[in-house]
């Protein structure tokens, strides 16, 4: 008796896709150091875009399909996880605002719709501060992924962002995914309701364009490796690293701008974490270092972009 | 899963680290270093593999997808750069797609006279399930592909994703050895049982290494799976450079930093790397090398010996 020797589908060793550029079409291959230099206002040779996330973590998490990072994790009703994330939305934004105020630091405000919608003296606070609003979703628990019914995921973006702009006044121009997971229509559906630019991809330090059915839209990358919540809550490192390692990387994209063209530093920041009043002393000592730098133009993601089109073209 | 799994792997044999005939590194140094730079394509939607899931997430997996290619649009020059700065010529453990798909990059390091060694088609792309021809055929095409793109015989191999069958080293050394004899197929940076190179048994019987590449000094593994401090990172490199450099006084050592543009070169962590490369280049008697290269001279110079010594020591251990 001969035994069937396993084998994979002929399938697996054929490559359709593999050819110049990119195994999809949305955007073109470049490499950052061989494009043209960008020039930020005032010839700076940084730009620095401070992103505040700030999230509802529903407490009857669906979990599709997967559970959000940062989220649930305990039966229901996870009072613990629930009511410590809203913290950031009623105690840690407000010590950021204070430490923003201090130093003229312009943030950009990425809001799930549905926490605008529930939050009105927070949005009016906001409103009032300056700065920003870009739509971050419905909620942490509606994730946009592969295998998602259309219909249903162009009611929440559509949703999302007509909220969000009723109830800022602003035109939201810009739009991160909850836990920067997308579909294979979200690209789509964010260009059907007019948004410009997306941060979901990382792949970039810089703003780049990005193809869909229904015209273009730009990444504007929102770094994750550097972020607040990756670097605490998934590396587990303290928050005086953090501190350091956002240093470094300031002082290394700053040194690049000067030598190559203007470069840009998103950095994302989570109130629901950076704002406990043992790390709060940390993100003051980055701002410190970051936002008072006589090298550094510090603006929203809406006016870095403005300046990055203006130089290489694309929507107006 | 397999039902006829092995207990052992058979490819080489216990040989303590002490005793052994000594290493000597060309102009006498102590150890052999050399960085090899992981140059990956990542499919942004790959066929499914019956026994690994390449994204975690439904596709598109974008987080795991564009940190990946932010290493070939940002990370690689970042690495170079550093690389030509220290007189390093790196050893790239190369998707070979990646020749068809980012071309510039291929010739970027061509122009620097860096090697190119086989890590699969795509890190997308198992070798789990295949069968012994499939995966001849995914090798035969690693090795050609950089042929055909390169001009390199090549001479190393790393599976993709390290993923691996019981006949992964057989069948590389056997398609090197058949598309170019001595000089193809003659490393593998699969196994990670030593810091000097071992000889390897193979089916053939032809002479074949184990070259250190390092696990526990891969950048991926120490930022993303040990979840290491950057800072925390370079201070593992210079205690494991020092180790190895005051043990090669005695008898020489590799040491190997495996990399990835889209870790090492990311703004937060990439003066960790260039202290390290300052440290160890800062010291004479470091052979800064290629994989092909060290192996090449382990090859002519101790292979047959460490082979004598092993097959003795397991004689006197009772191995018929």
């Amino acid at each position: 008796m001969s035994l069937k020797t396993p084998s994979l589908e002929s399938e697996y060793l054929t490559y359709p896709r593999r050819r110049h550029g990119y195994d999809h079409d949305r955007y073109a291959w470049s490499m950052l150091a061989e494009r043209q230099p960008i020039q930020w206002p005032g010839d700076k040779p940084l730009a620095v875009w401070v992103n505040v996330s700030l999230q509802f973590y529903p407490l009857n998490q669906r979990g599709v399909p997967f559970k959000v990072p940062n989220g649930m994790t305990m039966p229901y009703p996870d009072l613990r996880h629930y009511s410590l994330r809203d913290y950031g939305n009623r105690v840690g934004i407000f010590r950021l605002l204070q430490a923003f105020e201090q130093r003229g630091v312009r943030p950009t405000w990425a809001i799930n719709a549905q926490l605008a919608e529930q939050s009105p003296y927070l949005i009016t606070r906001l409103k009032d501060f300056g700065g920003e609003f870009l739509c971050h979703g419905w909620n942490m628990d509606h994730l946009h992924y592969g295998g998602q019914d259309r219909d249903e995921e162009a009611e929440i973006v559509r949703r999302s962002v007509a909220t969000l702009r009723e109830l800022t006044g602003q035109p939201v121009r810009g739009w991160l995914s909850p836990a920067k997971h997308q579909s294979w229509n979200t690209p789509e559906l964010l260009a059907e309701n007019g948004i410009e630019y997306c941060c979901d991809w990382v792949n970039d330090e810089m703003p780049y364009a990005f193809d869909t059915e229904h015209g273009e839209l730009t990444i504007m990358p929102l770094a994750t490796e550097i972020e607040d919540q990756f670097v605490m809550c998934q590396n587990l490192h303290s928050e005086d690293s953090w501190a350091t390692q956002v240093k470094d990387a300031f002082d290394f994209l700053l040194q690049e701008g000067r030598e190559q063209g203007g470069r840009l530093l998103a950095l994302n920041l989570h109130p629901w974490l950076v704002g406990q009043p043992h790390r709060i002393g940390c993100l003051e000592a980055v701002l410190d270092h970051i936002a008072g730098h006589a090298d550094v133009w510090q603006a929203p993601a809406g006016e870095i972009l403005d300046v990055y089109r203006a130089q290489v073209g694309g929507k107006d | 899963m397999q039902t006829n799994m092995q207990e052992r792997l058979g490819a080489y044999d216990y040989w303590p680290y002490e005793d052994r005939p000594k290493i000597r590194w060309p102009g006498g140094a102590r150890v052999a270093f050399w960085v090899a730079p992981n140059v990956e394509y990542y499919e942004l939607d790959p066929p499914a593999n019956p026994q690994r899931k390449p994204w975690p997430t439904p596709h598109p997996s974008v987080p795991g997808f564009s940190i990946r290619d932010y290493g070939n649009r940002v990370g690689h020059q970042r690495q170079m750069a550093l690389l030509d700065k220290y007189g390093i010529r790196g050893s790239v453990s190369l998707s070979v797609a990646l020749c068809e798909h980012h071309p510039e990059i291929i010739e970027m390091c061509r122009e620097r006279d860096w090697e190119f060694f086989s890590h699969g088609v795509y890190n997308t792309r198992y070798t789990y399930g295949m069968s012994e021809s499939q995966e001849r055929e995914m090798i035969r095409d690693g090795i050609e592909t950089i042929h055909r793109h390169t001009g390199q015989k090549c001479a190393g191999y790393l599976a993709p994703a390290l993923s691996h069958s019981e006949h992964t080293l057989d069948l590389f050394a056997e398609v090197g050895q058949e598309l170019f004899g001595e000089e193809g197929g003659i490393y593998t940076c699969d196994l990670f049982h030593d810091d000097q190179p071992t000889p390897i048994r193979l089916r053939s019987g032809r002479r074949f290494i184990s070259m250190p590449y390092s696990l526990e000094m891969n950048d991926t593994i120490v930022y993303a799976v040990n979840k290491v401090e950057p800072r925390h990172y370079l201070t593992m490199l210079k205690r494991h450079f020092d180790r190895l450099y005051a043990e090669g006084a005695e008898s020489g050592t590799v040491m190997c930093i495996p990399t990835h543009n889209y870790q090492i070169s990311c703004p937060h962590r990439i003066k960790a790397f260039e202290e390290a490369l300052e440290y160890i280049t800062g010291h004479s008697d470091v052979w800064v090398a290629t994989g092909r290269e060290i192996a090449s001279y382990y090859l002519a110079h101790h292979h047959d010996d460490a082979l004598r010594d092993i097959d003795a020591k397991a004689a006197a251990a009772g191995r018929s």
